[in-house]
């Protein structure tokens, strides 16, 4: 009871540090509607994609709750409309059946298009194998073995925390924020193979236009090609326990020289260090600890 | 009646008397019927409660109220109390009602099933919910399970004790629910009187016809399921664990094979209210009968073979991503012919809007923002981004709030009047409805948004940039959520209020069908004998054709 | 209730008011709690689960009982005949799928899963980062050797036995159907005690098997996919000839006591169903189990 009390006193404080920051705060983007284009060619693609659908939608909606709206004015008793008595009409049924067939494959098609190209990993330059944990991201850079754990930001594990008293708002990035980003080269086919240590998990950047699930002992792949560097956003997008909230994920996206930079410096302070045991670890399976 | 004589094995018109025979050991159909309808609504409560809880929680970034593991658990339990209890339920208690009466039947086919079936929903829900009652009253245990409604091993294997209580509640339900379809097809096929041919049937009653049989195919599969759950977790078995040479996405597939039937469950009923209210308030008989039944039985179909759209990310096979988005998409087709109809049905009627017809309305408009939500959903590249976001939970509240919910909302205005012989105070129903249909879009259409900016599913907080929309959506949730204590209201104010005015036999001006020549309220036993029918009385004219 | 002797056979016939539906319900949620106490390990879980079995039983004496008096005393027209024949088809095709959902397990994971894990088609990435020791066999116990060594059970002994000894029983059951229409009740005893005896042993010869399976063959539940669904398949199917050959048991009684009239005994037709069912599954489970 004391923490939601606590919470209620949270809520003021939330309320009015909101109507504070309308006008400030121009960092955030707020009352955002739509998906984001994103930064690669394939996620450009999907929001097109996204967009065609959408807008056929709209179309359709407009004229099918026109004629709704069009009927409830003209037909409506009350301006003394008389019912007719048919019931039935082959010819309309007809054509309403194949005009949305027409829609269905006019939208199929590019649907089908862009999704041949997503699951095209060849030729890629370099490989990345993700683990998902609960709850954190393990990386793994298979050419060059350096490997490192990523996790949720200090300053937003103490905000996030039940009745912490910390304003959300304060926080940059809050939830969005890692210890260590996954650094990847800029103008690069990277390809990822993607697998999990505990449960199931899903790794996702919207930026990048897909997510894809990271299952124990199973491995997928998908491939991204950013053209501009950049720092990107993501979250784990599959239920997996109490803290499938905080396992944010942060790509950083560098120029190719500066990339190689890092990736020796990388290299240098993993020697000797312990490697981060990711996947392989086939124990996956006790995956079911039952807790009694 | 010249029989009566001879067969009062049970007191014909009189009800039994006494709580203990009349409700424990009921086995008439309106009886089964009004305790069908009376727990769904108490289901509804509850699983709104739940719902609250987590509106609550969303509605600031922060967590104020309560932890994230308990978060996860009102999620999951939030859809199995409103799946399960709260919409499945209330179609069964309708059916219970209007099959007999609309088909000219005394009553069901198997009465005694029927009370059986009944009867064990409030002991499955007991079951399901004891652990999460015995950690929130008592503080014992871990609480309910908390790995969502679609028990995703190995999450839902990492559970406590709550994992048997809740796939042991699901067995429960699986019994009570194939008994109960079993009961509709028997009484559907075997109880019609004379002249009431298949295709002279009302459409609610082929669309449950429909339904019942998708029930039978599939909640044994999810038994099952759950019964290989269960093995994985107590008897070493490895079907859902890779070390053993077995796989957690077959779950996913034997669970959604279940799974989307499931939600197919959850709206063909819905089209069958709809098809019984929209030709009654425009006046004017359904537009293609065939052509809906037909619509109907294809959506069935096709129902079995699109599972995998829930699937899209696990990583298939190219050609198994291709196939379930080409079926998937063509469900679009005969639900579009449904739309279609109903618009019609209405085109040159005469039209009035009573709040039945209101929220039919409402429905066909609501509903079609679902679907095309769902259509959207079904582009396999575009649902890399949208799934398990906040979109997905945007397109089925859509379809199952302002589609079945509302449907069902619908069928009980529409039927009240016959079920208490007694009108419903309208002008509450009115503002029971503007109330409902302006807050649900409050609550729901702004989830759109959410999921599109990037806000993932089943989280208990979010990033700042979600902040607003999560205030309105909450503030809508809040308004939608208090509205419907008017609806409790107004239902029980109509069967206990003598002072309102009585309903006529036929009720509605353009009603049509049998149940509207029998008196408001109802005899005990519908239709002790067959009735003659005349195309008169069917709902939808002249089918002949 | 005021229940008389007479029923107008033209009318439909609504049984009066029962109380053994809800001792139904109060058997079964016993029975449920009992197995979620016993899974669980709480003490006295095994109590209550043979508790409510017990009350199940109990429930099924007194229910059928009703039914049976009813019956007798000709309250079931030709309708309500009818009525319980779809009871009882649509019954068994809800059986029907419950047991697909296991075939449904066995085949996926045979025709897809162990082939991934072994590097075929779209799991060779699998197989190259996590399994790669891995080659893809049936049987299996995965690639981590769960429940270690075990041999399989030959189809051609036990098994092939039992495919007789339910083939043959489906053929003495149709015998004692057409001795009972042509009203032979020596005959019809005869051949549905036969029926009864054969479903006995069936049971024995699996029981020995599993006995062997468990101390010889190390193959259990827990050996990987090949145990799980094995004994999965096999064993709810036992438990289905388990209660056929019950229930064939009751029926025989009731034969014996003449309940059965020549043109007049679903009871014997359902249960004849049933037992066809679990024979024709059988020959399922025996090909694609044992066989292939
Ligand atoms: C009543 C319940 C219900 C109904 C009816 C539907 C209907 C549909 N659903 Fe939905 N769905 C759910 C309940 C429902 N769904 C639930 C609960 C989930 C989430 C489960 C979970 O993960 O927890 C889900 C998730 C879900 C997904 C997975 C999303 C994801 O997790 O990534 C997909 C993907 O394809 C999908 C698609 C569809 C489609 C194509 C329809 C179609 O049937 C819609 C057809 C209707 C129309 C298209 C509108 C009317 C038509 C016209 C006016 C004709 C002309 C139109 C065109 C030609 C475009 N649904
Ligand atoms: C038929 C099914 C159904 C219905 C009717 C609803 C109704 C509602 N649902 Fe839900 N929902 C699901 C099925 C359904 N839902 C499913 C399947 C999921 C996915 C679960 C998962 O991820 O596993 C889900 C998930 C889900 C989420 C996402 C949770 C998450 O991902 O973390 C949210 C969040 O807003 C939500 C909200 C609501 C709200 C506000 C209502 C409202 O319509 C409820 C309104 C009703 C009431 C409020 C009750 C009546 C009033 C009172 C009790 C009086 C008290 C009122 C106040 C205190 C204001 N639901
Ligand atoms: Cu990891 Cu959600
Ligand atoms: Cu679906």
């Amino acid at each position: 009871m004391k923490q939601i009390g606590m919470g209620l006193s949270r809520i003021g404080i939330a309320t009015a540090a909101m109507a504070f920051s309308l006008p400030g705060m121009a960092a955030v983007d707020r009352w955002k509607l739509n998906m984001t284009p994103g930064v690669t060619d394939v996620s450009q693609q999907v929001y097109d994609l996204h967009m065609i659908v959408l807008w056929i939608c709209v179309v359709i909606g407009v004229l099918v709750f026109g004629a709704m709206g069009v009927a409830m004015f003209r037909f409506r008793k009350s301006r003394g409309a008389i019912a007719e008595k048919w019931a039935h009409n082959d010819k309309a049924e007809l054509v309403l059946t194949i005009i949305p067939v027409l829609i269905l494959i006019s939208m199929a098609w590019p649907a089908t298009k862009v999704l041949i190209e997503m699951a095209d990993t060849r030729d890629a330059e370099m490989t990345i194998e993700v683990t998902g944990y609960q709850w954190k991201w393990g990386y793994r850079y298979v050419d060059s073995g350096v490997s490192f754990i990523s996790s949720l930001a200090r300053d937003s594990d103490d905000t996030r925390q039940l009745g912490s008293g910390l304003d959300p708002h304060s926080v940059k990035n809050y939830l969005l924020d890692v210890d260590r980003p996954l650094v990847i080269p800029a103008d690069t086919k990277v390809r990822f193979v993607i697998t999990a240590g505990d449960v199931i998990h899903s790794w996702w950047v919207p930026a990048l236009g897909w997510k894809q699930d990271a299952i124990p002992g199973i491995i997928n792949d998908q491939w991204t090609l950013v053209k501009e560097p950049g720092i990107y956003r993501g979250q784990c997008a599959e239920l997996c326990g109490k803290d499938h909230g905080f396992m944010p994920i942060v790509v950083e996206v560098k120029p190719k020289a500066e990339f190689e930079q890092w990736l020796a410096a990388q290299q240098g302070a993993n020697a000797g260090a312990e490697p981060v045991a990711t996947l392989a670890e086939p124990v996956a399976a006790e995956a079911a600890p039952s807790q009694g | 009646m010249a029989h009566d004589a001879s067969t009062h094995h049970d007191d014909h018109d009189h009800k039994p008397h006494g709580f203990v025979n009349r409700w424990l050991y009921a086995t008439n159909h309106k009886d089964i019927g009004t305790m069908y309808l009376v727990f769904s609504l108490v289901m509804f409560f509850l699983g709104g409660l739940m719902a609250m809880v987590i509106r609550g929680e969303l509605m600031f970034p922060g967590l104020q109220l309560i932890e994230p593991e308990f978060f996860n658990q009102m999620t999951t339990m939030h859809a199995l109390v409103m799946i399960f209890g709260a919409v499945m339920p209330a179609f069964v208690g309708l059916a219970n009602w209007m099959i007999p009466m609309m088909v000219g039947a005394p009553d069901m086919a198997l009465p005694r099933m029927n009370n059986w079936s009944f009867w064990i929903m409030p002991f499955a829900f007991t079951t399901l919910l004891l652990p999460l009652a015995l950690k929130v009253f008592f503080d014992i245990g871990g609480g309910g399970p908390a790995g969502g409604w679609t028990l995703y091993p190995p999450l839902s294997l990492q559970g406590g004790d709550s994992v048997a209580f809740t796939i042991f509640a699901v067995h429960m339900m699986g019994i009570s629910s194939i008994m109960g379809a079993i009961n509709i097809i028997a009484t559907i096929l075997n109880m019609r009187a004379p002249g009431m041919d298949l295709l002279k049937m009302p459409v609610f009653v082929w669309s449950w016809l429909i339904t019942a049989f998708l029930l039978i195919a599939v909640m044994p599969v999810l038994a099952g399921a759950v019964t290989m759950l269960l093995t994985d977790k107590f008897f070493g078995t490895t079907f859902f664990s890779a070390t053993g040479g077995g796989d957690p996405v077959m779950f996913q597939h034997i669970f959604w094979f279940f799974g989307h039937p499931e939600v197919y469950i959850m709206i063909l009923p819905a089209f069958g209210i709809v098809s019984e209210i929209i030709p009654t308030f425009s006046r004017k008989p359904l537009f293609g009968y065939k052509a809906m039944v037909y619509a109907i039985a294809s959506i069935a179909f096709l129902s079995f073979i699109v599972w995998a759209h829930h699937m899209f990310t696990v990583g298939m096979p190219l050609g198994g991503e291709l196939f379930f988005m080409y079926a998937t998409m063509l469900i679009a087709v005969p639900t579009g012919i449904k739309v279609f109809n109903w618009v019609f049905t209405m085109w040159k009627g005469s039209m009035t809007f009573e709040t039945p017809m209101l929220f039919a309305l409402a429905f066909v408009i609501l509903f079609s923002i679902g679907g095309f939500s769902g259509l959207m959903l079904a582009i396999v590249p575009a649902d890399f981004q949208y799934h398990d976001t906040y979109f997905v939970v945007a397109h089925f509240h859509y379809v199952l709030v302002t589609g079945a919910i509302f449907s069902v909302m619908a069928a009980v205005y529409y039927w009240l009047p016959k079920w208490t012989g007694r009108m419903y105070n309208e002008r509450l129903g009115k503002i029971h409805f503007w109330a409902s249909a302006i807050s649900v879009n409050v609550l729901f259409f702004p989830q759109h948004f959410l999921g599109l900016a990037g806000m993932p599913r089943r989280i208990p907080d979010y990033n700042v940039a979600f902040a607003d929309w999560n205030l309105v959506s909450s503030l809508g949730g809040f308004a939608f959520g208090l509205t419907q204590l008017l609806f409790a209201y107004i239902v029980w104010d109509c069967s206990r209020n003598k002072s309102l005015a009585k309903a006529t036999d036929q009720v509605w001006e353009g009603a049509h069908g049998l149940e509207w020549t029998l008196s408001s309220p109802p005899p005990y036993h519908s239709f002790t004998t067959p009735p003659v029918i005349t195309d008169s009385m069917l709902a939808h004219g002249n089918v002949a054709h | 209730m005021g229940q008389t002797e007479t029923h107008d056979p033209n009318i439909y016939y609504v049984p009066h008011a029962s109380r053994w539906p809800i001792i139904a319900t109060l058997a079964l949620f016993t029975t449920m709690i009992g197995a979620a106490l016993t899974v669980n390990k709480v003490a006295v879980g095994h109590y209550v689960l043979y508790a409510g079995l017990a009350a199940l039983v109990f429930m099924l004496f007194g229910w059928f009982g009703d039914v049976i008096r009813e019956s007798v005393k000709g309250f079931y027209n030709r309708q309500v005949d009818v009525s319980f024949r779809m009871g009882m088809i649509w019954f068994i095709f809800s059986e029907v799928m419950f047991f697909a959902a296991f075939f449904g397990a066995l085949f996926y994971a045979r025709m897809f899963v162990v082939p991934w894990l072994g590097g075929e088609g779209d799991g060779a990435l699998t197989h190259e980062f996590i399994w790669s020791g891995y080659s893809s066999a049936w049987p299996t116990n995965g690639p981590l050797k769960v429940g270690g060594m075990f041999e399989t059970i030959g189809a051609w002994g036990l098994p092939f036995l039992n495919t007789l000894i339910l083939l043959t029983s489906g053929i003495t059951v149709t015998i004692a159907h057409h001795a009972l229409r042509a009203g032979e009740r020596g005959k019809l005893l005869t051949f549905l005690g036969v029926t009864v005896a054969l479903g006995m042993l069936f049971l024995y010869f699996q029981a020995t098997e599993y006995y062997h399976a468990y101390h010889e063959l190390g193959l259990t539940l827990g050996s990987g996919i090949y145990g799980s669904t094995f004994f999965m398949l096999t064993g709810f199917h036992g438990l289905h000839v388990t209660l056929g050959t019950i229930m064939l048991l009751v029926i025989w009684f009731r034969c014996a006591k003449g309940h059965f009239s020549r043109d007049h005994h679903f009871g014997f037709e359902a249960v004849a169903w049933y037992w066809h069912f679990v024979d024709v599954v059988w020959l399922g489970l025996f090909l694609f189990v044992y066989v292939l």
